[in-house]
């Protein structure tokens, strides 16, 4: 069944034929945190029309999450509600804790983010599952109950589900798990699904699956969906309608086509803006950006004064980073397997480079990262850094060289000592390596770093909790760039941000790599970040670097399966063009 | 970070058919077999440890019989126990019985300590055995209430309930006991094991065990059996709200923390009572790390029947340990508190196993 | 003192908890709170609050107090059957127990959060070894190594101070592993922490990193189980004392060498021997560790209480830039 029809006729206040399934009335939510009071959903209102998928988009603190929590009246007894929300007309807010859990499950169910948190590990999938049903209906025999669960597992397609009825979710991959999730909440056919993230914590590749599967069931089924997210990517793929919400305020609601092509908020503007765009920004490919490199390039190879190094396509100075066949073998304990992280990869990394490693989970990027800047060992292979030796290392030895590298981590609330303030673990670098530095000229370091990564100098004296996630990256940053080192591994650095806060930040990472120049590794899932920044992209899978070549060169003309498989599969920020891909990606996995 | 390194658990190989991984219980084997393993060097490192410490205030003999000897006499002792030798000699040759089973012989009514364990051994047992049933009776349900209730009135008088259970040394709680109930409200006898006539009649048992509440049930007398009751009452209470105090606060903490996960929330967004959440969506994940620090608790027990049996006189283990302290017959001593070091050990790896088959992660 | 002068007042350990405590728990940690310093006021000005010497068996102007009397004017909560003021050796009694908190905890505090540092930050071997002695020590029932100990340091009787220094090692031994398995878990975790690593990755040196990040964070907890072993440290006294481990009444008095002497005193129906030192060790554990669970609770965001929204005039709308 098409929804286009019935869905863009705007069903905000139900004026069309069909009556909302769901509709959310001056919805008003106020929390208490350790910070105080929050008021996180301020007088939304909203309807929900049989089938119809509506994406509630919005960063983190829009309120989104506590919306769609409200609909099934999981909100804890501490917050403070206002305003209705009427599921087949009963009122979630007023209902007594019998109906709540009448409704829950048979008329809406819910789709969490992290399916191996959602589901319980010491109790088989099957049970869990037949849970609801018995919930709802204590009279079932456990023979039509496992009839049930089995074509709940079924239709979201589990293999051999019968089997896999009395499997633990570990037995599972985290697909699997997300699709076990998916049969639970459809298992007691309710018509309204509230899918909380459910794609955010997949790798991209298993994302489109899922995503593949929620659009059947509601193409099958006229389940309704309620799409949490942060993604515009995704809400392209799925959504009918696209309701932006900002700091609990409801901002603006449209047919997603609409949306997309002429935002009519400002806010919706700039965070449609703000999302990388596969191919658009590309530092490598064609067009300014490209020419800028080569200028760039040929400055630096000017500096070191000699013939580029034999890396072939590359115009920059001598390698910082090399690696030939580089292995990194995690040992495995009495009785357990070694694990190969790293299985022989070979790349360079230039002076004056950004290299772009992009690789789903478990593919050993971050692994390399971290060995490169001696936090992991290397096992095999050569990986030269700075002109040492990593491959069997000595701390004693690689500490002169430490100076020369900076490292930004992934996390930017964890990276700091919480017991000292954002200057005082600023100025470390300079502790460490300069001990000799008076306290006013460290001091004015700091400052003048402060400066550099655009933050206020009176930071210096607060505490990383006191800061927000993105101000404390540019303070990790500022540490990372302090001594002004010849290599920079900034592993994820934005993956933990909100969109328009990554762009910023990935804009100040930009800025500060032209103007000082140092080589970069920068690692990432997100392989429109990585273009954006990259002179050249590895792909890893498994260990095994894929792909090496300059972002155009990975983009346009890929040499693996995996890489064109891996393309298609990450949704765009615009609906028409997304159908176009996942027409694309669908056939890439049917050959698979 | 450590858990976003690419884990080696978490990593699995998409591109690998699911097998059924079932038939192979290996992981379990291997887990019992390293665990059981580890018992050898938790008991060398105690025994050890309680061995030289004993000696460091010099040899057994002066100790127990210091005054009552003269030097020459004492001396002629010391070199005939062999206490003269170097103490690496002395240490070797306590190890090597120990492997044989010999755990020394008592200064003081010179009897092998095995035979104390074998006469001795079943009252303790009898004893941590009724404590545990209250322990576990009163613990675990209320526990679970506290965790229902939380934060509410209910909880916040387990609560206290469960700090003054713990709170109350088990001697004060046996005396207070006694005294209520054994001399003001005499309901209970306040003292021993049995009265006099059903120790006689124990000690006429044929091949006992030596714990009475099963000899009674052995020889069908069940008139015994209810004055072998009636006397367990009080220290069974005594030595079991101590630790059901601790049982009480252990599940009430470890189901809120599971109450909190999504996978309790997921059920509850499927219309699963809350009741039914408590009780065995948040319970029996909460069980894993609640059985592992029972386990230790029981351990702890040995200690408290230690005071329990002195404070009723209740003829086990912990009461002749008391019995040979005040004697200062100390290879009596490290004899008990070594065997009570091997019977830890072996609760503690049998607990660790139980959690693990309850624990599917591990089993398959 | 560096440490404490940069920590503002309102982030040291139990002033913050009683700001961030709200309804029971604020109430549990106020009545811990008002019992502890209750105990320790007995102890401080136990000769003045002690009508009679603990060891005092007579009245000055003579004639002795006699055994067993019930409670009366001037024994208000009667003698013992040894002949000593009831009420008078509950009070000296806080003094000792006091006096062996301080000793005991102060020293496994010390050599625990030390060998636990070094073990977890260092690894290795020194870590394997340490971690195995401190795994077997702490499985074990505490009181009958106490009772090792207290052979071990004192012959098994002893006599003054020397009993309170036998009884206070004695139940430092046992707590050592304690601590060291806490700091030592929490340094290992704290090791893989992004704000260690970075250090790491800066070059600094292990001593810098362990003094200036890993100490200051692996100890937050301490005030927790410091709380906790204290009334582990009493009951563990206690218990010695009653087997016959404790302190001669001539030196000292001791509620668990006490109970001891009036377990035949209860048959008989004489109950003041018994209640009132026995309910002096439960109101002293009771007060510290009601104080300790409240710390607890307020450490662990799941178990913190909240106020309900709108309670309170602040209504700081969180702001995510």
């Amino acid at each position: 069944m098409s929804t286009d029809g019935t869905t863009t006729g705007g069903v905000t206040t139900g004026g069309t034929s069909k009556a909302p399934v769901l509709s959310i009335d001056g919805l008003d939510v106020t929390f208490v945190t350790d910070a105080g009071d929050v008021h996180a959903v301020k007088d939304l209102t909203l309807a929900v029309a049989p089938g119809e998928v509506l994406a509630i988009v919005g960063e983190s603190g829009s309120g989104k999450s506590v919306t769609a929590r409200s609909v099934l009246g999981l909100i804890p007894d501490t917050a403070t509600t206002n305003g209705a929300v009427v599921l087949q007309g009963n009122n979630v807010l007023t209902a007594s804790k019998a109906q709540l859990r009448k409704l829950r499950g048979a008329d809406v169910s819910m789709v969490f983010q992290e399916p191996s948190t959602a589901l319980n590990p010491v109790f088989t999938i099957g049970w869990q599952i037949a849970e609801g049903l018995r919930a709802h209906n204590p009279k079932l025999k456990k023979k039509q109950i496992r009839e049930r669960v089995v074509s709940a597992l079924e239709d979201v397609g589990i293999p051999n589900a019968a089997d896999r009825y009395d499997y633990y979710p570990h037995q599972f991959s985290g697909g699997q798990k997300q699709r076990i999730v998916i049969a639970m909440a459809l298992a007691l056919g309710a018509d309204v699904i509230v899918a909380d993230e459910p794609t955010t914590a997949l790798d991209v590749t298993v994302q489109a699956e899922i995503l593949d599967l929620l659009r059947d069931l509601r193409d099958q089924r006229g389940t309704a969906i309620v799409l949490i997210t942060h993604n515009m990517g995704v809400v392209a793929d799925l959504a009918d309608r696209v309701a932006v919400m900002y700091r609990g305020e409801l901002v603006e609601t449209a047919p997603v086509k609409e949306l997309f092509a002429s935002p009519k908020e400002e806010y919706t503007q700039a965070l449609l803006a703000a999302v990388p765009r596969l191919g658009a920004d590309s530092r490598s490919g064609a067009g300014g950006a490209g020419a800028a490199a080569a200028a760039r390039a040929a400055a630096t190879t000017a500096e070191a004064g000699e013939a580029p190094a034999a890396e072939a396509g590359s115009t920059f100075g001598e390698p910082v980073v090399t690696a030939r066949g580089l292995e990194i073998v995690y040992p495995g304990g009495i009785g357990k397997r070694d694990f190969t992280a790293v299985a022989g990869v070979d790349f360079t990394v230039h002076k004056g480079e950004v290299f772009g490693l992009v690789g789903e989970s478990g593919s050993g990027k971050t692994t390399i990262g971290r060995a490169i800047a001696g936090l992991t060992t290397a096992t095999g292979g050569s990986l030269d850094v700075l002109g040492y030796e990593m491959v069997g290392m000595k701390e004693k030895t690689f500490k002169p060289l430490r100076k020369r590298i900076g490292f930004v981590f992934q996390d930017p609330a964890a990276s700091f000592n919480p017991q000292l303030t954002v200057g005082q673990c600023i100025e470390e670098p300079f502790a460490v390596h300069r001990p000799k530095m008076s306290d006013a000229d460290r001091r004015r370091e700091v400052l003048s770093l402060l400066d550099a990564v655009q933050l206020p100098t009176e930071y210096a004296k607060r505490y990383p909790h006191e800061l927000s996630g993105g101000q404390r990256q540019r303070a990790s940053l500022a540490r990372g760039i302090a001594l002004d080192p010849e290599l920079l591994v900034a592993d994820e650095p934005t993956s933990a941000l909100d969109v328009s806060v990554q762009a910023k930040v990935l804009e100040l990472f930009r800025e500060l790599q032209d103007r000082l120049g140092f080589a970069a590794v920068f690692i990432s899932h997100d392989l429109a970040v990585v273009d954006m920044l990259s002179d050249r992209i590895g792909v890893l899978y498994h260990g095994e670097l894929l792909e090496n070549g300059t972002g155009e060169q990975v983009l346009t003309r890929p040499d693996h399966d995996y890489t064109r498989r891996l393309i298609a599969s990450l949704p765009v920020p615009d609906p028409i063009e997304q159908e176009q891909r996942r027409k694309e990606a669908a056939r890439l996995r049917a050959a698979l | 970070m450590a858990a976003s390194i690419e884990n080696p658990v978490l990593a699995e190989d998409p591109a690998k058919p699911l097998k059924k991984q079932r038939a192979s219980g290996s992981g379990l084997g291997r887990y019992v077999l390293v665990r059981f393993l580890l018992i050898i060097p938790t008991v060398w490192i105690l025994t050890t440890l309680v061995f030289f410490l004993m000696r460091i205030t010099g040899d057994p003999i002066t100790a127990a019989l210091g005054g009552r000897l003269t030097k020459a006499q004492l001396q002629e002792r010391i070199e005939a126990a062999g206490y003269d030798r170097p103490l690496i000699v002395q240490y070797f040759e306590y190890m090597g019985g120990l492997l044989r089973g010999d755990f020394g012989t008592t200064v003081s009514d010179n009897r092998p300590v095995t035979d104390l364990f074998l006469q001795y051994g079943a009252a303790t047992v009898e004893l941590v055995f009724f404590a545990l049933i209250v322990a576990f009776a009163v613990g675990i349900p209320l526990g679970m209430l506290a965790a229902y209730h939380r934060d509410r009135w209910p909880d916040a008088a387990l609560r206290v309930f469960a700090i003054l259970c713990y709170a109350t040394p088990v001697f004060f709680a046996g005396l207070l006991l006694k005294l209520v109930f054994g001399v003001l409200i005499p309901l209970f006898p306040a003292s021993g094991r049995a009265s006099s006539g059903t120790e006689l009649l124990m000690s006429g048992v044929v091949g006992p065990t030596r714990i009475y509440f099963i000899d009674a049930i052995r020889i069908g007398d069940f008139e015994a059996l209810g004055d072998i009751a009636s006397h367990a009452v009080l220290p069974a209470i005594a030595l079991g709200l101590l630790t059901a105090g601790v049982f009480l606060r252990l599940v009430r903490t470890n189901l809120i923390g599971t109450l909190g996960q999504q996978y309790v929330e997921s059920g509850r967004s499927r219309g699963v009572s809350e009741f039914r959440l408590v009780t065995t969506h948040a319970w029996r994940p909460a069980l894993i790390p609640v059985i592992t620090v029972m386990g230790m608790q029981i351990a702890m027990m040995l200690a408290g029947a230690v005071l329990t049996e002195t404070t009723f006189e209740w003829k086990g283990l912990g009461f002749q340990l008391v019995q040979y302290l005040l004697k200062r017959d100390f290879v009596a001593v490290q004899g008990i508190v070594v065997m009570l070091a091997v019977i830890v050990a072996l609760t503690n790896f049998l607990v660790d196993v139980i959690a693990a088959l309850i624990d599917p992660r591990v089993r398959y | 003192m560096d440490i404490l002068k940069r920590i503002p007042f309102q982030r040291l350990p139990i002033i913050s908890h009683l700001r961030q405590a709200v309804g029971l728990q604020r109430g549990m940690l106020i009545a811990g709170l008002i019992i502890c310093a209750l105990v320790l006021i007995a102890a401080i000005f136990a000769p003045l609050i002690a009508p009679y010497g603990y060891a005092q068996m007579s009245y000055e102007e003579g004639g002795r107090f006699g055994a067993q009397q019930a409670p009366s004017a001037a024994h208000i909560w009667g003698t013992t059957v040894g002949g000593y003021d009831v009420f008078s050796r509950v009070i000296w009694g806080a003094q000792t127990a006091v006096s062996v908190i301080i000793v005991a905890v102060l020293l496994s505090i010390f050599i625990g959060v030390a060998l636990g540092l070094i073990s977890g930050y260092i690894g290795g071997w020194l870590d394997r070894i340490l971690v195995v002695v401190a795994d077997a020590v702490y499985a074990f029932p505490s009181l009958l190594l106490a009772i090792v100990m207290a052979i071990v340091i004192s012959g098994g009787q002893s006599s003054a101070w020397g009993g309170i220094l036998a009884a206070a090692f004695s139940i430092t031994v046992v707590f050592i592993p304690q601590y060291f398995r806490v700091v030592r878990a929490e340094t290992v975790r704290l090791k893989a922490e992004p704000f260690v690593e970075s250090a790491i990755v800066l070059g600094a040196s292990r001593t810098r990193i362990i003094t200036k990040h890993v100490f200051r964070n692996a100890t937050r907890t301490l005030p927790l189980i410091f709380t906790l072993n204290s009334s582990e440290a009493i009951l563990t006294l206690a218990g010695l004392g009653f087997l016959g481990f404790g302190i001669e009444p001539s030196s000292a008095a001791e509620w668990g060498y006490d109970l001891n002497k009036s377990l035949a005193d209860v048959t008989s129906g004489i109950w003041w021997t018994s209640v009132f030192p026995g309910i002096a060790i439960v109101i002293t554990v009771l007060g510290i560790t009601l104080v300790g669970e409240s710390m607890n609770d307020l450490n662990d965001p799941r178990l913190r209480l909240r106020k309900r929204a709108g309670s309170k005039k602040k209504s700081a709308v969180k702001e995510t830039a």
